[in-house]
């Protein structure tokens, strides 16, 4: 069986973003780029399937830029056998990247499409979903714990209030939430492996998908400043000033 | 206490052999680096960089003197290096509380701050272009990965260790452990910046520093803000010195006007400074408020923080560049060039210049790359750093003004060529009065708008520091710690770290404490310089920890 994982490079978690001085969006020029962490751990699941014998080929794919190609040698120095890169500059957004991706699964034929539940850039938690539906596959979400057995898949979803486990034939989609497992670290010598493993170039435009947006990004802004607050004496001052100033009761 | 790098033999590691091994991707390791590439191609030549990525722990002014980049690419503009902003106009001015005197005729009085010419520049943005050349030309570039330990075998260095991963607080492995690798090379070149912690030890296991006078460091700490475009004179550039400080701490403050709406503000408070009230980083924010810089900032935006030591000594202090199978380059060794204000181009110069020995003794199968000395010794580099020698150490001397009027002097009857050379007389550790004998410094409380405290500060350096790893901020004995830092000092590390890493607490009734917040560290390395006893030691923490200085610092 082989794993599909698809991963999106992202201003790195460690970087606090900046709204550029226009309000067009967020300053990634000269930023730190990293991949999403979601992915990461949608990653770190498929090498653990490969490592228990129950996938024989993980294959990392991203769209983007030709610089997005980092985050396909990252993927490939933790473990990924081979890459995809699905090259476009255009903005795509999460309708696109479906389409795009349900090509590459057409083509290569996966058992499992094991994905992070959202990127950390525009946190749309889409792009999962939406490719389930489009290739009419079931789709476990929120993943937290996934287990392989008999050509089926039980996945445990954190759900409000506890765990839901629900079991799904395969080919499924699967999107990784935080504590489905700890990704290892990329390893020197894996990394210096990386650079030879097979990367392919597609260019999305010859694909038969129609890149156009339907989503428009309007502004963006910093959240309001929080002003300080003040250390009430009573009850009585709290309950008043949430009458009078803030005006919540 | 556990030695996160030291237990290093009991493991067992990978190994991968190179022709070099490069510690450090700043501008001296990126140079050697490229230039060992250019002039052999088949050389097998590996550089480390613990920062996440190449440009990450980048912290400089910067003006620079292009004069090196020249030499190592006389393309470099077709190649599109970041060059974008020449030196327009600029100031140096004597600050008073109220008012600031320009000193006039800048060039002839003072012909070493001439920047006709130059560029103000981001270091980081120079960097990672210099990465991208270097990796263009077959160099393997690792950033993620510290130099943790010297691989000595038979009294020579052999390579280095790469740092472990996924050790926890207590020093137990976690289920991710990866051990560090063994990196075997024929000649290992550190050029870890001031005070690297691999540059320390090779010096003091090779005995490096023994006819060098004590090296002396600076504390450079630095904003860049965003400014609204009708207040951008691009290619501006100022420096002061006088007010805050007092006579007998040399210091000042630096702003210039660079990229898209950018200002680089910045502070550099010399290490032998003598009060221990002193906060280098009070300092740096209070200048904000002289009248000389305030309106710089007007309707800006602060958008990234950091701070690094510098080697401040000059050529009184460099150490022997050389030992049995490596060389130290750049602020490892200390090349910068204080009255200019300026380490880069000399940095770049002595990582061309190493590389050069490097690739003669890797030819003739020797283990020293001896005629480093030699070649340096004939290089311009030399010169500049011999001419500019009395400089900084006049200040330690004769204070503020009369370091001053030395400086004219010296530069212009003398023109670097007088007939003595002043010294530096102790290490940065030795230079605090104690407490009580020094004056409280009362330093105003941040607005929030113009100044800052650390806190909001250190946000901005965009640190990634995973918690649950052994603190990098070793305090060998703490008894030492309560008697002198506490008891002499009033824990001065409190004051000077730009990071808020060291603070002091006291529980109910109970005895102050050192609590060290290391997850804070920008690596900076002031600690290390500055602890009275030398009881503080900064080891490598895990790979890609630290700051993430994105481009324009």
């Amino acid at each position: 069986m082989k794993v599909l994982v698809p991963v999106k490079r992202v201003v790195d978690y460690n970087i606090k973003p900046r709204v550029a001085a226009d309000g067009s969006g967020v300053e990634t020029q000269g930023v730190k780029m990293s991949m999403n962490p979601f992915d990461e751990i949608a990653l770190e699941e498929a090498l653990r399937l490969r490592e228990k014998n129950q996938a024989d080929e993980v294959i990392a794919v991203t769209i983007g830029p030709q610089v997005a190609q980092d985050v396909l040698r990252t993927a490939m120095a933790m473990g990924a056998d081979r890459a995809i890169l699905i090259r476009t500059d255009a903005e795509i957004e999460p309708r696109v990247v479906a389409n795009l991706l349900k090509v590459i699964v057409e083509r290569e034929n996966p058992g499992i499409v094991s994905m992070g539940k959202q990127a950390i850039d525009d946190d749309m938690n889409a792009t999962g979903q939406m490719l389930a539906a489009k290739l009419g596959w079931p789709q476990g979400t929120f993943a937290s714990q996934v287990t392989v057995a008999d050509s089926k898949v039980e996945v445990a979803r954190e759900v409000d209030g506890g765990t839901e486990v629900l079991s799904l034939s395969l080919p499924a989609v699967i999107t990784a939430d935080l504590r489905l497992n700890e990704p290892r670290y990329a390893t020197l010598p894996n990394i210096m492996k990386a650079r030879k493993k097979p990367l392919e170039t597609i260019e999305a435009d010859s694909l038969g998908v129609d890149l156009t947006s339907h989503l428009k990004l309007v502004s963006v802004a910093e959240p309001p400043e929080r002003t300080a607050g003040v250390i009430v004496e009573t009850v009585e001052e709290l309950v008043e000033k949430l009458k009078t100033e803030a005006k919540v009761i | 206490m556990t030695q996160p790098s030291n237990d290093s033999t009991a493991i067992e590691r990978d190994e991968m052999a190179f022709d070099v091994v490069i510690v450090g991707g700043g501008p001296s390791g990126l140079t050697a680096a490229i230039r060992l590439r250019q002039e052999n191609p088949d050389l097998s030549v590996c550089l480390l960089e613990k920062g996440s990525e190449i440009g990450a722990h980048i912290v400089s002014g910067a003006v620079l003197e292009p004069r090196t980049l020249e030499e190592l690419f006389p393309d470099w503009k077709e190649r599109g290096a970041p060059l974008k902003t020449p030196v327009s106009d600029e100031k140096l001015l004597y600050l008073t509380k109220k008012s600031a005197l320009p000193i006039p005729a800048l060039h002839m009085l003072m012909p070493q701050m001439d920047n006709r010419g130059n560029y103000v520049i981001s270091l980081g943005e120079l960097c990672r272009w210099l990465g991208e050349q270097a990796e263009a030309l077959g160099v393997e570039i690792y950033p993620g990965f510290s130099g943790a330990d010297l691989f000595i075998e038979d009294g020579k260095v052999c390579g280095v260790i790469t740092g472990d991963m996924g050790i926890n607080r207590d020093g137990q492995h976690k289920p991710d452990f990866t051990p560090g690798m063994i990196l075997r090379a024929k000649q290992t070149i550190l050029s870890e910046g001031a005070r690297g912690s691999l540059s320390k030890k090779a010096m003091a296991t090779f005995d490096l520093r023994k006819n060098a006078e004590p090296q002396t460091f600076g504390l450079g700490i630095k904003e860049v803000w965003e400014i609204p475009a009708e207040n951008h004179r691009p290619g501006f550039v100022q420096h002061s010195f006088g007010w805050p400080l007092d006579t007998h701490t040399y210091g000042g403050a630096f702003l210039y006007h660079f990229g898209e709406n950018l200002v680089a503000y910045g502070f550099i408070t010399a290490l032998d400074y003598r009060n221990p009230w002193l906060s280098p980083f009070e300092e740096m924010q209070r200048t904000k408020q002289h009248p000389a810089f305030k309106p710089h900032f007007e309707g800006g935006r602060r958008i990234i923080y950091g701070a690094r030591a510098i080697s401040e000594g000059g050529i009184q202090s460099l150490p022997h560049p050389v030992f049995p199978g490596g060389v130290l380059t750049g602020d490892s060794a200390g090349f910068l060039n204080m009255p200019k204000i300026k380490g880069i181009h000399t940095s770049m110069k002595s990582g061309i210049i190493a590389a050069d020995a490097v690739l003669e003794a890797l030819k003739n199968e020797q283990p020293e790359a001896d005629s480093y000395m030699d070649r340096l010794r004939s290089s311009w580099l030399w010169q500049e750093l011999y001419a500019a020698r009395n400089i900084r150490p006049s200040f330690s001397r004769w204070g503020m003004i009369g370091g001053a009027l030395y400086s004219g002097i010296d530069s212009m009857i003398f023109r670097g060529r007088a007939p003595w050379t002043l010294h530096h007389p102790h290490a940065d550790n030795a230079t605090l009065l104690p407490a009580d004998k020094a004056p409280k410094i009362d330093y105003p409380k941040a607005d929030g708008k113009l100044t800052f405290n650390r806190p909001e500060s250190v946000f901005l350096s965009n640190i990634s520091h995973d918690e649950d790893q052994p603190v990098h901020l070793q305090v060998a004995k703490m008894d030492v710690w309560k008697e002198v830092n506490l008891g002499r000092f009033a824990a001065p590390e409190s004051r000077y770290c730009p990071a808020g890493v060291y603070e002091t607490l006291a529980q109910d009734g109970e005895e102050e404490q050192l609590v060290i917040n290391a997850q804070n560290c920008v690596h900076c390395k002031s600690c290390d310089i500055k602890d009275p006893e030398q009881n503080i030691n900064w080891c490598t923490p895990e790979g890609a920890s630290g700051p993430n200085y994105p481009v324009g610092m």
